[in-house]
């Protein structure tokens, strides 16, 4: 786990294994800055705004302390980049979102892909770390959630996904290989906003739909299409891993023929 | 049950019996039938025709039974498929499709699946069936040749039954091809790009083939012609005549006591034969069935319509063509080369050739194994694969071959699934492709030679019982049970070869066919192991 870091107030409630004076000195803290700010700013809005801004910079601040303990050692403690890590300037909070969130970051050795795993950090520490390196250049933005409740168009997000996503993550979304032992993963079970940010990020070998190229309608398109198909029921039955003509072929072989020659076993079997 | 073809046996008694009135329309009516066609003959002759039993011997009966399923669901598909591909706006029950462009064949396979009542079902028999077709065909040709019941007379029947082998999988690929989606529409992109590949002749055999440019607008009704019309109409002569040679040739069997080269030991066709054979029909289609029931195939909805350009992950043919789909994933890179302005496109015609060459020995190695031999007998005893070691590690090289391009089909799913590069997946295969039939042929062939070595052992010295005895002398022997004349029967009663003599023909020459021949006789029948004689028996029944 990362370096603890004090400040945000909702952070107080997870106190498990803090210093017992980590709380009063969080509510301290919180008491100091708002009365301070309120002392300082007699408009109530230009209060709030402020209190924003130092609510965000602390948000930031934590986010440094984290990265500079986790992060570092490969990108760099102004993630500036080194010979193990790329420079996370302009990436964006999206990036951080994904690769921390889906726990591919920290990588848990070099390869031919960060290989997802459980994740190592909070909700909060990630929208810290998200905080700090969206801080450092401007990038991509992480979605709004409200984006994947409206009304979707689920033909064009088929159509989409056909066009610009099957050829590496296949058209049922079961993933597929890519050279030099890397892959491409399966989408079935991934987060609707994990998959908005690795099409606007472009993580590891996949590359960047922008919205000019996808829309974030259409993007949003492709989100409803995969959550459909992961939701939906296999309409013929059991899927076989929804990898086409090799699983079917396999199923025929073991169990169709297996069955079949069984019988044949039976019935050829003489009665002594 | 077990009766003989002897004459003797087809001596019947008819006791009379009070007649019923069901058996007595029976009569009236095989009577009336009778008498205006003489079927009596015929079915007389069919009813007596004896069968062996031996699982093996059923596995051309599944794919004939499977074949049946094919016509039947293939028949209700035909319904309502529309093989045109003009286009259409999707506007069925599917959600993720509507209101896509698509063809009518696309539109009227989704209809198909999700408006016609029984449809998917029907769909999904049709298909699981003809993949089971053909894997049992492949089956039923793999004991063909391992038990050498190709041998004279049936080398034609061979040829007959590769042919249905080749036609079933040109079946499989047009249907495959029909519904028009995007994982059929790649399967003849390849088509496409394969006849391309031929010098001089390919473009125009590709433009015959589309009526145009790839994809055009004529492909899909001519393969749904050559689906339901041409290919099943010549599929379902060659089984008739396939059919009928086994009848005349009589059925092959299994070495065994009073079970001769000269006669067929097993059940008549009436009515043991007949009723398995059915049961066995209705367990066939019922396993098909539930295999449909449950398990989806080609789910056309996921791969949408066919579109030129998207290509999928994973995108694989149906399992039979995986061996030519995989030929051509193994060939390395940079094998086209430009001369005089033309590209020469090796890396198609190499993998096309080599292909061809295998499947041509296929086919005629019946005659190139009676040509080695010089056998001109008549064989109806199925051997032993052990004992024709040579064959048997041809036919496990052979084996190797196909299975190392068929794994290649699915190389990218090898490589995901078990965690490897796809590089590495494929230079493995590359090597397999080399030397796994050598070395498939060395230890098939040891294999065989040391479990005829076993059998030689066990037939003169009998089994080990385990007990072992104690002499007066104080010496300790293991006390062998000996064989009974039955299990000795199926041990030493094999063909015994050895390799021909180069000896001058009438005019005192020897030509180079004949060093040829002499060379090849050698190189199949060098090792082996005699089966014990009589005289060897009877010492080794002193121990």
């Amino acid at each position: 786990m990362g370096i603890d870091s004090t400040t945000t107030d909702r952070r107080g409630k997870r106190a498990g294994r803090r210093h017992p004076l980590a709380s009063v000195a969080l509510i301290l803290a919180g008491l100091v800055t708002t009365g301070g700010a309120y002392a300082l700013f007699t408009s109530t809005a230009t209060a709030e705004t402020a209190n924003t801004a130092i609510v965000h910079q602390q948000l930031v601040d934590e986010g440094k302390a984290l990265f500079d303990a986790n992060c570092a050692s490969c990108h760099g403690f102004n993630a500036e980049g080194t010979a193990e890590g790329v420079s996370l300037h302009g990436v964006g909070a999206a990036a951080v979102d994904f690769q921390v969130g889906t726990g591919r970051m920290p990588m848990a050795a070099q390869g031919p892909q960060a290989e997802k795993k459980p994740v190592q950090f909070s909700d909060e520490q990630i929208e810290a770390l998200a905080a700090y390196v969206a801080s450092l250049a401007p990038g991509p933005e992480v979605p709004d959630e409200s984006l994947f409740e409206g009304e979707a168009d689920l033909a064009n997000g088929g159509e989409l996904f056909r066009i610009n996503c099957a050829m590496c993550h296949n058209v049922a979304g079961s993933g597929g290989a890519l050279t030099e032992g890397k892959w491409a993963p399966s989408l079935m079970g991934v987060e609707a906003k994990h998959i908005y940010e690795a099409m606007v990020t472009g993580p590891q070998n996949m590359p960047v739909f922008n919205d000019l190229n996808l829309s974030p309608e259409d993007k949003a398109d492709i989100v409803a299409y995969l959550k459909f198909m992961e939701e939906s029921p296999s309409v013929g039955g059991i899927g076989l891993g929804n990898l086409g003509p090799v699983s079917e072929g396999l199923f025929i072989w073991i169990f169709g023929l297996g069955a079949v020659v069984g019988v044949t076993v039976w019935i050829a079997a003489r009665a002594h | 049950m077990t009766t003989t073809t002897t004459p003797a046996a087809a001596s019947t008694t008819v006791t009379e019996k009070p007649v019923g009135k069901g058996m007595r329309f029976t009569n009236a009516a095989a009577n009336y039938i009778d008498e205006r066609t003489s079927i009596s003959g015929l079915v007389k002759e069919l009813g007596r025709k004896i069968f062996p039993d031996h699982w093996s011997f059923m596995l051309g009966e599944v794919a004939m039974y499977s074949f049946v399923v094919i016509l039947l669901s293939g028949t209700f598909l035909t319904f309502f498929f529309d093989p045109s591909m003009s286009h259409v706006t999707y506007n069925g029950s599917y959600a993720p499709l509507k209101g896509i462009e698509m063809s009518a064949a696309m539109a009227s396979t989704l209809d198909i699946s999700f408006d016609i009542r029984g449809g998917l079902l029907m769909r999904q028999v049709h298909h699981w069936a003809a993949l089971l077709f053909i894997a049992s065909i492949g089956l039923h040709m793999l004991r063909v040749f391992f038990t050498g019941a190709f041998r004279k007379p049936r080398e034609i029947n061979w040829v007959i039954g590769f042919v249905l082998f080749i036609l079933a999988m040109a079946e499989g690929f047009t249907g495959y091809s029909l519904p028009d989606d995007l994982l059929s529409g790649n399967g003849l992109r390849i088509i496409d790009g394969m006849l391309k590949g031929f010098p001089v002749v390919g473009t125009w055999i590709s433009y015959l083939l589309f009526g145009g440019e790839f994809p055009g607008l004529v492909v899909i009704p001519r393969l749904f012609v050559l689906h339901i019309m041409l290919l099943p109409a010549i599929l379902i002569a060659a089984l008739g005549v396939h059919l009928l040679l086994m009848i005349i040739n009589k059925h092959t069997q299994f070495a065994g006591p009073g079970r001769t080269n000269d006669n067929v030991v097993g059940v008549p066709v009436m009515p043991v034969f007949a009723a398995k054979a059915g049961g066995f029909f209705f367990v066939v289609f019922g396993i098909l069935v539930l295999i449909a029931s449950l398990f989806q195939i080609n789910p056309v909805w996921n791969y949408g319509p066919y579109d030129p350009s998207p290509v999928s992950a994973g995108t694989q043919p149906d399992w039979y063509i995986g061996f030519a789909d995989g030929a051509l994933r193994l060939v390395p890179p940079g094998w086209e080369f430009v001369l005089w302005g033309w590209t020469f496109s090796l890396n198609i015609l190499v993998p096309v050739a080599v292909l061809g060459l295998f499947i041509v020995m296929v086919a005629i190695y019946p005659f190139i194994e009676a040509w080695i031999t010089g056998d001109k007998r008549e064989h109806h005893i199925a051997e032993r694969p052990r004992n024709a070691p040579t064959r048997t590690a041809i036919g496990a090289a052979g084996v190797t071959f196909y299975g190392v391009m068929w794994a290649a089909a699915s190389s990218d799913l090898m490589a995901t699934h078990f965690r490897l590069s796809i590089e590495g997946v494929i230079h493995t295969l590359q090597a397999l492709l080399i030397v796994g039939p050598i070395v498939a042929y060395f230890i098939t062939k040891r294999v065989c030679l040391a479990l005829q070595k076993k059998d030689r052992e066990i037939a003169l010295h009998g089994y080990e019982s385990g007990r072992i005895v104690r002499l007066p002398g104080g010496e300790y022997v293991e006390v062998h049970q000996p064989l009974s004349e039955y299990e000795r029967w199926r041990l030493v009663s094999y063909e015994d070869y050895k390799p021909l003599m180069l000896r001058p023909n009438d005019k005192g020459k020897i030509t180079v066919g004949m060093r040829l021949r002499a060379s090849m006789s050698r190189w199949f029948f060098e090792d082996r192991v005699s089966p014990a004689t009589k005289g060897e028996l009877e010492q080794g029944g002193h121990h």
